[in-house]
């Protein structure tokens, strides 16, 4: 029953939402409406507006379905291989957000590991840890373009997938800290007691009390990796990928462009979310553990 | 048992550890001859940074307190606004939460290149970015937030006839603040990000991602080294504010307990 009326309540505010979305459009094209009217001489009453408040090709607001017909244009109606494709720059932004994401958790966890095991790694790593993430990295964004040139690194990937890192890594450090210092004391004591070395305390005990919290990590870490993909596209002059499909929407002034890209990012991130929530899903049940 | 370090050993290696890896950077940069087009000495950004301090300034002003802090403040207001609000209808909760959880979720970045095209160039447009970028975060940890308090501490307050506005106000609000606080500290982060992201989508002739596109093309590399340096420290100094008044507000959490 609760499961049935939570599902009524989200559909109610999805579809309250789609209304107001439509009222927005509506109000923010009448202007543009009213003044071709105008041009043209004529006097349109309401129901003519509000139609032609939603066919416009550039609208200051698409309506819903507009931005829909626009996605499943660009998803479904295109060759993969056609620069029109969203499933083209899709996955070239897919591309540099899995390195990214393999690059922050390979990163997160080395570090977790080291300010574990290291009180001085402790004091000297983490303030920077937490420091590297208030400066904004689209900030750094253009000179590490221009680093990876100059060693060497020919394509863009590069670049995007270390920004992508950048933004990823810290929740993996955050929860592998968290999880690997998770044992109380009373387990590590029994271990002691068993005579237990440093490093079969940490392979034995630490590291699976560590999972998962590890994998709690993992959603967050894939989200901020594709905000870092796409955010490497911009200052970068990429010319493929969903961030620049957004970039040249905004050049040209083809909002159209903008927000099917935008909407594709979203469902992007929707597909990368949900598909580690079921690698965490079965990790846990293999464990036969229970979610942090 | 690990008793916790001295306050100087806490600054002290964070900073020797700073200093050391500015010091290997400069020797690299001198050992290599590495050209300042690609990398600066950090004395070079240095001299740079003292001799326009004037453009810095201007940027900052543009960027961090009209962009970025104008933004934070509206969203982090509509977001605790939009909480209060929400968590008053059960039905809107449960069926906001989840909304609200899957967007907090998603790449906002992208609405930059719409909100430049709705509220123009100027700082406007980067503030709207941020407002909405923060919003999310705010209101999901608010909501979180106000569902701390115990059922025996909200019995409390009824038995001493409390009004839902004092219950709010005195109770709620105060044990919502370790969460509204995880939320400011991840929207001091973005709102910086926001402001700048925005700029890469058209922006007046100053604003810091302004200055650092057009100085990478005409390869003044110190220059937008400076331009890195201000946003860290502008970045760095707005989360130690919020983590202040964090210890501040909520000195009675177990996570901000000393000794």
């Amino acid at each position: 029953m609760s499961r049935f009326s939570t599902l009524t309540a989200i559909l109610t505010v999805v579809v309250a939402i789609l209304a107001l979305w439509y009222a927005g459009s509506v109000l923010m094209n009448r202007a543009w409406v009213m003044d071709q009217a105008a041009r043209a001489g004529e006097e349109p009453g309401l129901t003519e507006i509000i139609a032609a408040t939603m066919t416009q090709d550039r609208a200051r607001l698409p309506a819903p379905h507009q931005v829909a017909a626009e996605l499943y244009d660009g998803i479904f109606d295109k060759r993969i291989t056609s620069r029109r494709s969203l499933v083209y720059h899709g996955l070239i932004t897919l591309e540099a957000t899995m390195y990214g994401f393999l690059l922050g958790i390979v990163v997160g966890v080395s570090l977790a590991v080291l300010i574990v095991l290291s009180r001085l790694a402790d004091l000297a790593l983490m303030p920077w840890a937490i420091i590297s993430q208030t400066i904004p990295v689209v900030a750094l964004a253009p000179m590490i373009v221009v680093l990876t040139n100059a060693l060497g690194a020919g394509s863009l990937m590069v670049p995007k997938a270390i920004i992508a890192g950048y933004l990823s890594f810290f929740p993996v450090l955050v929860s592998m800290v968290k999880g690997l210092r998770s044992p109380d004391q009373m387990q590590l004591d029994l271990l002691r007691t068993y005579g237990a070395s440093r490093s079969q305390t940490f392979w034995k005990l630490r590291l699976p009390a560590s999972l998962p919290y590890f994998f709690a990590s993992l959603k967050i870490a894939v989200a901020a990796a594709l905000v870092g993909a796409i955010v490497g596209e911009l200052p970068t002059g990429a010319i493929a990928g969903l961030g620049a499909r957004m970039l040249i929407g905004s050049q040209f002034g083809e909002p159209m462009i903008m927000w099917a890209a935008l909407f594709a990012a979203a469902i992007l991130a929707a597909l990368l979310i949900w598909g580690v929530t079921g690698i965490e899903r079965a990790a846990v049940r293999m464990m036969g553990g229970r979610r942090a | 048992m690990r008793h916790s370090p001295s306050r100087l050993l806490q600054i002290g290696l964070p900073l020797g550890f700073g200093l050391l890896v500015l010091l290997l950077w400069q020797l690299a940069v001198q050992g290599f001859d590495i050209p300042p087009a690609i990398l600066p000495a950090p004395t070079a950004i240095a001299a740079r940074f003292a001799a326009s301090t004037d453009i810095l300034w201007i940027d900052f002003v543009q960027t961090v307190l009209k962009g970025a802090l104008t933004g934070l403040a509206l969203g982090v207001l509509a977001g605790l606004a939009a909480a209060i609000l929400i968590d008053r209808s059960p039905f809107l909760k449960r069926g906001l939460l989840p909304v609200a959880n899957f967007v907090a979720a998603l790449p906002i970045v992208g609405i930059a290149p719409i909100m430049v095209m709705w509220f123009g160039f100027d700082w406007q447009s980067k503030a709207a970015v941020v407002v909405v970028m923060v919003f999310f975060p705010i209101l999901v940890n608010t909501l979180a937030g106000l569902q701390a308090s115990s059922r025996m501490q909200q019995d409390l307050m009824r038995t001493y006839s409390a009004s839902y506005l004092q219950t709010l106000v005195k109770l709620r609000l105060p044990a919502a603040m370790p969460f509204i606080f995880n939320g400011l500290k991840i929207s001091a982060t973005l709102a910086l990000i926001g402001a700048i992201v925005a700029e890469y989508f058209g922006s007046p002739t100053r604003g810091m991602g302004f200055r650092i596109s057009t100085e990478v093309g005409r390869l003044g590399i110190d220059m937008v080294w400076a331009e890195i340096a201000v946003s860290a420290l502008s970045g760095t100094v707005l989360y130690g504010l919020v983590a202040l008044i964090e210890r501040a507000v909520t000195f009675w959490h177990p996570s901000q307990r000393r000794g």
